[in-house]
């Protein structure tokens, strides 16, 4: 069904992941993000995955649910995995047929490039997984807040982030009782030729945006009685603090960007 | 007599296999015969309107069986399409999913998916529209210019419209006025005696389901706790409140007599039995 998309989805918990904060959590996946695009051998993306593995068994994150996540990207990386394959010519050649030449070369490159893709989807998994959608547009707007002097509206952006967060599980909610309602009825949204399909979807459209519009227009009103009037001069049930966890976690953090980096220098 | 719906051992855990695993419905057995007046009453999330949905096919259940006429519902592709025909089922807030540009065609999308005649559907939607009482003259209009209770009616009327042989609300009457609701009750009563049809309602309107109800079932955490005439039901009113569920005006009245010392028996549920009962007190009785 519809509600068993995970991509972005949040696994409450409460390991030393999820406890950190989100700004935290924001730097260090940009700085494995670096590291991983900074690996070029063996040795230095078996310490990314070592370093991957760890975090993972610390959030306590299912396997299962992490690789569900990778399935809608599957087809990305199987495409990359057969044209690193087929266009790579340089090194010794593996097999040979018709137009066809593999090498070993294109095999390792070709590993090389999905197991990096892996990495950088599941790492960011870490960081959604272990997140609420709203600590963590909290964490981006307080990360990017220096832009205000630049006249960015970087609470207003946040604030559309995280209004849009918070109306995709409605809608989809929605869009599931919709689509009873009008399955009760006989509506058939499965079989069909392209052009019956797409029919098929409008008794499912029109009362979904009727009510997102009712959403919106209620939410604004709800809004405004309670006096919202932008961020200026707004304060917040909840501070974020950097705790003692934080700075742990970055100096990790660094160390192991630094690791990396001297790997990559040594030719490794 | 054979039942025409029934369930066995039916059971629906939501989000299986994720942290937000949830077991909605256990082992639920359930028959409902031709012509019955069924009342579903149960406390928020005991699992009613998850319940219903199994019934014509929207959810799969993760375990146990639905028949209708003895037929697995799930055993064919067709079988399950065409179920949802002759099981009708009127959601929570109906008036949400209408769409078309007129009320007359929002009525009739039920009838043309059963891919009937013209003049059939013609013929439906008009009957369907005099049931719950909506004039020619709103047919013609958009169903987003109908107040909340019209547009109810139409959703109402669109279910109606295919005739189906076990027709499920799920809870009609939330938010509409006290008139509305008594008048959208008897449309339903008038339905439900000119066809013989099966009615299933989900309600938390006692003193409702307490007149109308020829059996009453009680959701608890997903499971059946009590099956019986409404008279059996409402002499648990103890365990009812338990529940976090209500019993009707007569009962609580009667029962407060009761604690006052008036002698009147304990299975009153409606304003004419209680009528009755104070009537057999007056001039016998201690405190008359
Ligand atoms: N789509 C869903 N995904 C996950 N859990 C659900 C879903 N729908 C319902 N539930 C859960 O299943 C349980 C039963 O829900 P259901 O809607 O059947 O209750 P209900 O008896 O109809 O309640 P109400 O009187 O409030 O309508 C609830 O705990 C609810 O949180
Ligand atoms: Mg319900």
């Amino acid at each position: 069904m519809l509600k068993d998309v995970t991509l972005g989805q949040f696994f409450p918990g409460n390991t030393v992941i999820h406890r950190l904060d989100p700004r935290t959590k924001l730097i260090l996946v940009i700085v494995y993000i670096v590291a991983l695009f900074t690996a070029k051998s063996y040795i230095s993306y078996a310490v990314v995955i070592v370093v991957f593995a760890l975090c993972v068994a610390v959030s306590r994150i299912g396997l299962k649910s992490l690789f569900s996540g990778l399935k809608p990207i599957l087809i990305i990386i199987i495409i990359t995995a057969i044209l690193n394959i087929l266009f790579t010519r340089s090194g010794r050649v593996l097999l040979q047929f018709w137009k066809i030449t593999v090498t070993a070369d294109g095999v390792r490159i070709a590993v090389f490039m999905v197991v990096r893709l892996m990495l950088l989807i599941m790492g960011t998994f870490i960081l959604t997984y272990t997140t609420s959608p709203i600590s963590l547009t909290e964490g981006l707007e307080r990360l990017l807040s220096p832009l205000k002097k630049i006249k960015v509206p970087v609470h207003e952006l946040a604030m559309m982030m995280s209004i849009a967060l918070r109306f995709i599980p409605t809608l989809i909610e929605e869009t599931d009782k919709i689509m009873s309602a009008q399955k009760a009825r006989g509506a058939n949204f499965e079989t069909g030729s392209l052009l019956d399909r797409a029919k098929a979807l409008l008794p499912l459209l029109v009362p979904l945006f009727v009510s997102a519009f009712r959403r919106a227009d209620e939410l604004a009103v709800a809004m405004e009685s309670r006096c919202y009037h932008g961020g200026e001069g707004r304060t917040r049930m909840n501070v974020l603090t950097m705790k003692k966890r934080d700075w742990t976690a970055l100096i990790l953090g660094a160390i192991f960007l630094a690791a990396i980096i001297a790997l990559a220098r040594f030719g490794l | 007599m054979e039942p025409i719906i029934s369930t066995e051992k039916l059971g629906h855990v939501y989000s299986i296999g994720t942290p937000f695993e949830h077991a909605a419905l256990c082992d639920v057995d359930f028959e409902a015969a031709t012509g019955e007046y069924i009342g579903l009453i149960g406390h928020t999330g005991s699992g009613k309107s998850t319940f219903v949905q199994h019934l014509n096919g929207l959810i799969k259940p993760t375990s146990g069986r639905v028949l209708f006429h003895g037929q697995d519902i799930h055993s064919s592709k067709e079988l399950t399409h065409s179920i949802r025909f002759k099981v009708g089922i009127v959601f929570q807030y109906p008036e949400y999913q209408l769409f078309e540009d007129t009320v007359y065609k929002d009525i009739a999308f039920g009838p043309k998916n059963m891919k009937l005649s013209e003049s059939e559907i013609d013929e439906r939607v008009r009957e369907a529209a005099g049931f719950v009482g909506i004039t020619d003259e709103l047919l013609e209009k958009s169903p987003f210019e109908l107040s909340g209770g019209e547009k109810r009616r139409a959703a109402i009327a669109g279910v109606i419209a295919m005739r189906p042989e076990v027709l499920i609300l799920d809870e009609p009457t939330a938010g509409l006025d006290p008139r509305g609701c008594t008048r959208l009750l008897e449309n339903i009563e008038e339905f439900h005696s000119a066809f013989n049809a099966t009615v299933i309602m989900v309600t938390h309107d006692m003193d409702e389901i307490a007149r109308a109800a020829d059996r009453i079932i009680v959701f608890d955490k997903g499971r059946i706790r009590y099956n019986a005439p409404p008279k059996e039901i409402f002499s648990h009113s103890g365990e009812l409140s338990e529940m976090g569920l209500a019993v009707p005006q007569a009962t609580v009245i009667a029962a407060r007599l009761r604690a006052r010392g008036v002698t009147l028996p304990a299975d009153i549920y409606t304003i004419e039995q209680l009528e009755e009962a104070l009537a057999g007190l007056k001039g016998g009785g201690e405190n008359a």
